[in-house]
């Protein structure tokens, strides 16, 4: 960590950023102590939220502080209440869902740091909305005010998020969303309503989507999600840290790799220990073979909903390859078991080594002769081109992320912006694209798999030692972390604190889709309905991720 | 087009041999657990103390397979190697129990009766159903339609609707969310029906196993008539499980 002289406080009056003044500035995987972090008034935090995204920040979480952090009350503590009766596990959601204090989080990404402030909304838990002139804090506030009962005032669309009728006991104040929740309708002559979900025609997740179209063109698409919400961050805080580890594997399935790694980072960084440089590389090598995996599926799937089955055959083949080989190294196809608090589990040696870099070679030719195919057919060209654009001004307002943002000219990769572990010392060039509709989102992903077979080839070949692992030791206490790792779909952002005994207090989970799933709504706005397939597949995001 | 047509010669033929051919499976891969309790030592709970899913009792040593995550660590925590994975990856079974591992071996999956047979044998249309399942199952289920593993190749289908389907194939722990859509899903299925439970989610919780906005897996009064454990399963055991269950192995 020598290289950061450590996080800059910002100074009063700082001229470049004069809204600054109120944050304290940190950095990716580094934890500070919660005290630093300024308390400011509701107003404030407000103001500085819309004034530094007005300039080119964004919001990377808004959520709730627990109060738990601050007082003397563990959550081994409040586990062992919770197995007294079956009725105290809902008061203990109840009483972590007291706390008054929010907590935002915003990363300048041309500077390379987060800015961290807190604001108590009062004992009437409530504040004004930053969502009228913050538009990306839409779904945030929706989960203060669903999982915490904290009403933003002013909301324009205050709708459910995750919890239908009947899941788990709302927090006072908050609604309990019933199975009759209107949707937004249009009204008129031809206009019909098309609902699909929850449980779809094909092998994916459930969500449930409502068209409201005029013959064949879409007005509008509503997304109820909800459906795969199993409870994630509150399980995560009851269990024990072999548990902890496998549940951040399963946020999303098809990210792994991506999620473990953003967990461990954040709990490495409360431990303040450092790791062997090989482990760092190995984790590295396997977030990008799980990119190479899901990108080139991805181009598969798309070359399936325009019917050019080649595409989709050999794509779907080669997928299977790169997932292979997250096997050769961990022993699971989708990287699972891979890492561990401290490193990695699996070691390494020369002839997985050969044996990858053999593979990669042959993979990488015939991934470029069919990308070469597929981007020069016309069948394809014709429904990928002018389809589901997303607006530049609208992918800045929603705070999209990933190759989806990247697609519209947002050059925004934490890999470069804020990069952690490899990413420090081996750089990948951000792969950008204007035109913001699938076709962009293709090339985009098209783009990304060539770098990261080449930056997987150098690295493989750089590394000789065995990764293992080292003990992490014990937390520090009262210290905040918020970690980002550029998963193959974007932005992913853990956000771990730990108490005044240095037991994890409070744990907050981003996934890319969280950011990313209104932006796919927008998407499909004045396109025909038989577009939608190949719109959604060009954002393929999770449920389960947005869900929790 | 042309070149298309070059492509496509070049491709050959990709898919696995039939039955499955284990080829893929490579030294890394983790399969079945085999045990001996013989070799464990007397008090030593290494094993359980650091199973993330709290799938093994010691004295006698026992490993719910249905809850395991096949993550390795046992593996690792034992000094005398009373728990090894091997690269077996048939997993499929009939019976919730049988999923039980102890020192005696792995009862693998039956075929369906004679009269199910006779109706499914040669032709059997599925309904996937994912009620919280973080889309590792649903990949690997995903991935039986490609030209590897060509699952439709035994006249198996996944199908877009339960009014078209023989049976459901369920993953996830089942969240509270979820439930009343899988129950309708079931309901709608004409008679008669199977239940192809996926991945530990389905069959015990798996990581969500007490998760305060899901159960633990498949409602205990929906039969399941084949449990496919792992997290997920490799393709090659989902398809060796649905062989075993249609008759294809005798």
């Amino acid at each position: 960590m020598s290289e950061y002289s450590g996080p800059r406080q910002a100074r009063e009056g700082d001229e470049k950023d004069p809204g600054a003044a109120t944050l304290y500035w940190g950095r990716n995987g580094l934890s500070l102590a919660l005290e630093d972090v300024p308390r400011v008034s509701v107003s404030t935090l407000r103001d500085t939220c819309v004034d530094l995204c007005s300039r080119g920040s964004r919001l990377v979480a808004l959520c709730a502080l627990p109060p738990l952090c601050n007082a003397s009350d563990s959550p081994h503590a409040m586990e062992d209440r919770a197995r007294d009766d079956q009725a105290s596990a809902g008061r203990a959601h109840c009483e972590r869902a007291q706390g008054t204090e929010i907590l935002a989080v915003l990363a300048d990404d041309a500077e390379g740091r987060l800015g961290f402030v807190r604001a108590d909304v009062g004992a009437k838990r409530a504040y004004p909305a930053l969502t009228p002139d913050l538009p990306q804090a839409q779904a945030f506030e929706r989960e203060l005010f669903e999982s915490h009962g904290i009403r933003p005032l002013g909301h324009p669309w205050l709708k459910p998020l995750r919890r239908h009728a009947a899941v788990e006991s709302p927090a006072p104040g908050s609604f309990s969303a019933g199975p009759r929740y209107p949707f937004l309708e249009v009204r008129g002559e031809g206009i019909h309503e098309v609902a699909v979900g929850p449980v779809h025609a094909g092998i994916i997740e459930p969500g449930h989507f409502r068209f409201q179209c005029h013959g064949e063109r879409v007005l509008s698409l509503e997304i109820q999600h909800g459906y795969q919400h199993r409870g994630a961050e509150a399980l995560l805080l009851q269990s024990s840290p072999a548990r902890r580890l496998v549940i951040a594997e399963s946020i999303a399935g098809d990210t792994a790799v991506g999620h473990a790694t953003a967990y461990c980072t954040a709990m490495e960084a409360l431990a303040e220990a450092s790791l062997p440089f090989a482990a760092k590389m190995l984790r590295g090598i396997a977030l990008e073979l799980e990119r190479l995996a899901n990108h080139i599926g991805d181009l598969g799937a798309l070359c399936g909903d325009v019917a050019y089955l080649a595409g989709a055959s050999v794509f779907g083949r080669l997928r299977g390859n790169f997932l292979n080989m997250l096997m050769e190294i961990s022993g699971n196809r989708h990287g699972r078991g891979l890492l561990m608090l401290g490193g990695v589990r699996a070691g390494f040696d020369a002839s997985i080594r050969e044996e990858l870099l053999n593979r990669i070679t042959k993979d990488e030719i015939e991934f470029k002769k069919m990308a070469v195919l597929m981007f020069n057919a016309p069948s394809v060209l014709a429904r990928f081109e002018h389809t589901g654009i997303v607006k530049r001004e609208t992918a800045q307002d929603l705070g999209l992320v990933g190759p989806v943002a990247r697609a519209i000219g947002l050059a925004r990769d934490v890999r470069h912006d804020h990069p952690t572990g490899l990413y420090r010392f081996a750089h990948i060039p951000v792969a950008e694209s204007s035109s913001g509709d699938v076709m962009a989102r293709a090339v985009i992903r098209w783009i990304e798999a060539q770098r990261s077979l080449l930056f997987v080839q150098e690295r493989l070949r750089e590394l000789t030692e065995t990764a293992q692992g080292t003990e992490i030791g014990s937390y520090r206490a009262g210290r905040l972390v918020v970690s980002l790792v550029e998963g193959w779909r974007g932005e992913i952002a853990h956000v771990a604190m730990t108490d005044a005994h240095g037991e994890l207090c409070g744990y907050k989970i981003v996934d890319p889709s969280f950011h990313n799933w209104f932006g796919l709504a927008m998407a499909v706005r004045g396109n025909e309905i038989s577009d939608f397939p190949v719109c959604n597949k060009s954002f393929n995001l999770s449920y389960a991720g947005h869900d929790l | 087009m042309i070149r298309l047509f070059w492509k496509r010669l070049r491709e050959g033929h990709q898919t696995s041999k039939k039955p499955v051919d284990a080829l893929q499976l490579t030294r890394r891969f983790r399969g079945r657990p085999k045990l001996s309790p013989q070799l464990c030592e007397d008090e030593c709970r290494g094993c359980a103390e650091v199973c993330p899913t709290e799938a093994i009792s010691t004295s006698p040593l026992e490993l719910d397979l249905g809850a395991c995550l096949f993550c390795g660590a046992c593996e690792e925590a034992c000094p005398t190697g009373a728990i090894q994975l091997t690269h077996d990856h048939r997993l499929a079974v009939n019976r919730r129990e049988d999923l039980v591992l102890s020192d005696r071996e792995l009862p693998l999956a039956q075929a369906l009766e004679a009269r199910m047979l006779k109706i499914f044998g040669r032709s059997l249309q599925l309904r996937q159903v994912s009620a919280g399942g973080c889309s590792g199952c649903e990949a690997e289920l995903a991935a039986l339609g490609n030209v590897v593993f060509d699952l439709g190749r035994f006249g198996v289908q996944f199908v877009a609707s339960p009014r078209h389907a023989d049976g459901i194939v369920v993953t996830g722990p089942v969240t509270a969310n979820m439930e009343r859509a899988l129950r309708e899903t079931y309901a709608a299925l004409p008679t008669p029906k199977i239940v192809i439970a996926v991945g530990a989610c389905a069959i015990s919780g798996g990581p969500f196993a007490g998760a305060r906005a899901s159960g633990d897996g498949i409602p205990q009064d929906i039969p399941v008539d084949l449990y496919l454990p792992g997290c997920p399963p490799h393709p090659l055991s989902i398809v060796d499980g649905i062989l075993r269950l249609l008759g294809r192995y005798e």
